[in-house]
């Protein structure tokens, strides 16, 4: 188990090696001259030429590469071209609400998700179970900005129930903070929610088609006890993967749902450096919001041998 | 001479359902295929004849007239600057639609070559799937605004964005279904009796793809729509001068709190349409292969 612990931490180093050469290498892949589209439409050849020396574009590319690849290991995600202050003070400052929207998400989404998806599965065929399918595929349609309008809309606007903008930060208490996270979670948890309801009702009806459900039933057991001791247990690793994987869409999804309703994090630091072409900046966050990522892949994966103990390394 | 029949012929129980031929009776036996389809054509419709549905040009500023509510003079209302909505959500259908199709379709070929190439060749295979996994891990929203930061905006560079998004998921797929294909009995027997492997590819490998990778396109088309709004929404993506759904909430959003018709039509018209394109993946997933259409 231990030799397996470290065999996977040590598996991620490549994967966050090739991140980061990916993400770097797209100074290099994209079409056009990216200093030129940096600096804007009424920048001067000067001008140019100085965004193309700060970006390192005049050096050959391993050079350049391993010089931020190496003070990227020293935590250095490099300086902001706009504010000329450090990537990673930028985004320390943002990460809190950005961290919290995606931790009341998760809990939202999971706390909905996955008894819609068991109750789906047990009533399979039935009035509910099409309801709740029909709710996912909507899930998957409506895209997180327009449920993002649409609750601040209804229940913000029409009814004061909830603020409609804004953060407060959870040093000033937990209900202020809660309460502005409502609705944003919501609106960000409408797809994962989908997303997992789904899994969870696949796995369900395939474990629920099992031998020792049968015997549990003949035994008396009762329906409850069924669906979460013997059915929810057995389908956990797929659901659990699935959560990991809808990180991705969580994230990605931030990033809107903090314009929608103002918060500033990091999805609102993405898009005044997106205005501001401030590349580094983006740069330092797409490798931030990727190794967020492959670590929460990395704490799912080593999840499967607590939930099932037949998986061993 | 005729024989007699031993005895009474046994009443039909199970009489024989002929199965209905033809177009109609097929469309009513995959509803989520027809109605999808359906409204994906209505909205093709509108987008390609959008200049003859009443519109007017959709980039007309009209100062005057701005913000006004939805009126029988503007259906869905004007902008800030006094643009008519209902002809900027008909012409942004055109770029929706074209950037969902443009990627479905690249990403879908990227991903075959890339997945049929690692699927055969072991040796590139490992380098190959090493890539995707360092792409996977990047959110794809996330990777397509960093291209977006380094390329002037236009919707060319919006496909081409989305598309390098995508590939590593389609060449996942394709790869998975190569390596199972590969160990088939009828594969076996096809090198056995000396077929080159280019021909075992093309021939054999390659039909068996297309089903499963038709139904992963729909969903790539889905998500690119919705990405593609996303992008505009926040600034990294068509163009403003181009009339995009996206572009249209952008500018909606900061009189959302007193005019929320700006972006509420956008808003309905990309849901419907990603909708039909999820619906006609779903009823492809189940017309295509009727044995898993039934436990899921």
């Amino acid at each position: 188990m231990f030799s397996y612990l470290i065999r996977r931490v040590l598996a991620t180093i490549p994967v966050m090696a090739i991140v980061a050469l990916f993400v770097f290498s797209l100074l290099y892949i994209a079409p056009g001259d990216p200093a030129a589209v940096i600096a804007g439409d009424q920048a001067s050849p000067e001008d140019i030429e100085k965004i193309r020396k700060s970006l390192g574009l005049d050096r050959p590319f391993l050079l350049r590469f391993t010089e931020w690849a190496w003070s990227l290991l020293q935590g250095d995600l490099g300086t902001s071209m706009f504010t000329g202050m450090k990537v990673t003070e930028l985004i320390g400052q943002r990460i809190e609400p950005t961290l919290s929207l995606m931790f009341v998400t998760l809990v939202f989404a999971i706390v909905i998700a996955v008894p819609a998806g068991v109750l789906a599965a047990w009533k399979v065929g039935t009035w509910i179970d099409r309801f709740i399918m029909a709710l996912c595929v909507l899930g998957f349609s409506v895209p997180v900005f327009v449920v993002g309008y649409l609750l601040a809309y209804f229940f913000a606007l029409e009814r004061d129930w909830f603020p409609v903008q804004g953060y407060t930060a959870m040093k000033q208490g937990f209900w202020p903070w809660l309460e502005n996270l409502v609705l944003p979670g919501v609106a960000l948890g409408f797809v994962y929610i989908a997303l997992i309801a789904r899994i969870t009702r696949a796995t369900m009806l395939e474990v629920l088609s099992q031998d020792y459900i049968r015997t549990a039933k003949a035994k008396g057991m009762g329906t409850t006890g069924i669906l979460f001791l013997h059915a929810l247990k057995n389908a956990s690793v797929p659901i659990v993967t699935v959560i990991g994987i809808g990180v991705a869409l969580l994230i990605g999804g931030a990033v809107v749902t903090e314009s929608v309703f103002a918060i500033p994090g990091l999805g609102r630091l993405t898009i005044d450096a997106i205005v501001r072409r401030d590349y580094p900046v983006i740069q330092g966050l797409v490798v931030i919001f990727s190794f967020i990522y492959v670590l929460v892949n990395l704490l799912i994966d080593l999840l499967y041998t607590l939930l099932d103990p037949r998986i061993r390394y | 001479m005729q024989s007699k029949p031993v005895a009474e012929q046994l009443p039909d129980l199970f009489a024989p359902r002929p199965i209905a031929k033809g177009f109609v009776a097929y469309c009513l036996r995959h509803p989520t295929l027809s109605f999808g389809a359906l409204l994906l054509i209505l909205m093709l419709v509108l987008a390609v004849f959008a200049p003859w549905l009443g519109t007017i040009d959709p980039t007309e500023l009209a100062p005057i007239k701005r913000t006004r509510e939805p009126s029988a003079e503007h259906w869905f209302g004007t902008d800030a600057v006094g643009r008519d909505i209902y002809s900027r959500v008909l012409y942004g259908a055109r770029v929706s639609l074209l950037v969902g199709f443009s990627v479905a379709v690249l990403a879908s070929l990227a991903g075959l070559i890339i997945g049929l190439l690692s699927g055969f060749l072991r040796k590139l295979d490992g380098i190959l799937m090493r890539v995707m996994d360092g792409m996977m891990s990047i959110p794809p929203i996330l990777l397509a605004i960093a291209l977006m930061a380094l390329t002037r905006a236009s919707v060319e560079n919006v496909i081409m964005a989305i598309t390098l998004a995508e590939i590593p998921r389609v060449s996942r797929l394709v790869r998975g279904v190569v390596l199972s294909l590969r160990e088939q009995p009828y594969v076996d027997a096809a090198v056995a009796a000396g077929t080159p492997t280019l021909s075992i590819i093309v021939k054999h490998i390659l039909p068996n793809t297309l089903a499963p990778l038709t139904v992963q396109a729909t969903y790539i088309c889905a998500s690119a729509m919705i990405t593609e709004s996303i992008l505009s929404f926040i600034g990294a993506g068509t163009p403003p001068i181009i009339p995009s759904w996206g572009n249209i909430m952008a500018d909606g959003r900061t009189l959302f709190q007193v005019k929320a018709y700006i972006i509420f039509f956008p808003a309905v018209f990309l849901s419907i349409t990603v909708l039909a394109v999820n619906l006609l993946g779903d009823g492809l997933r189940d017309a295509l292969d009727p044995r898993k259409a039934k436990l899921s």
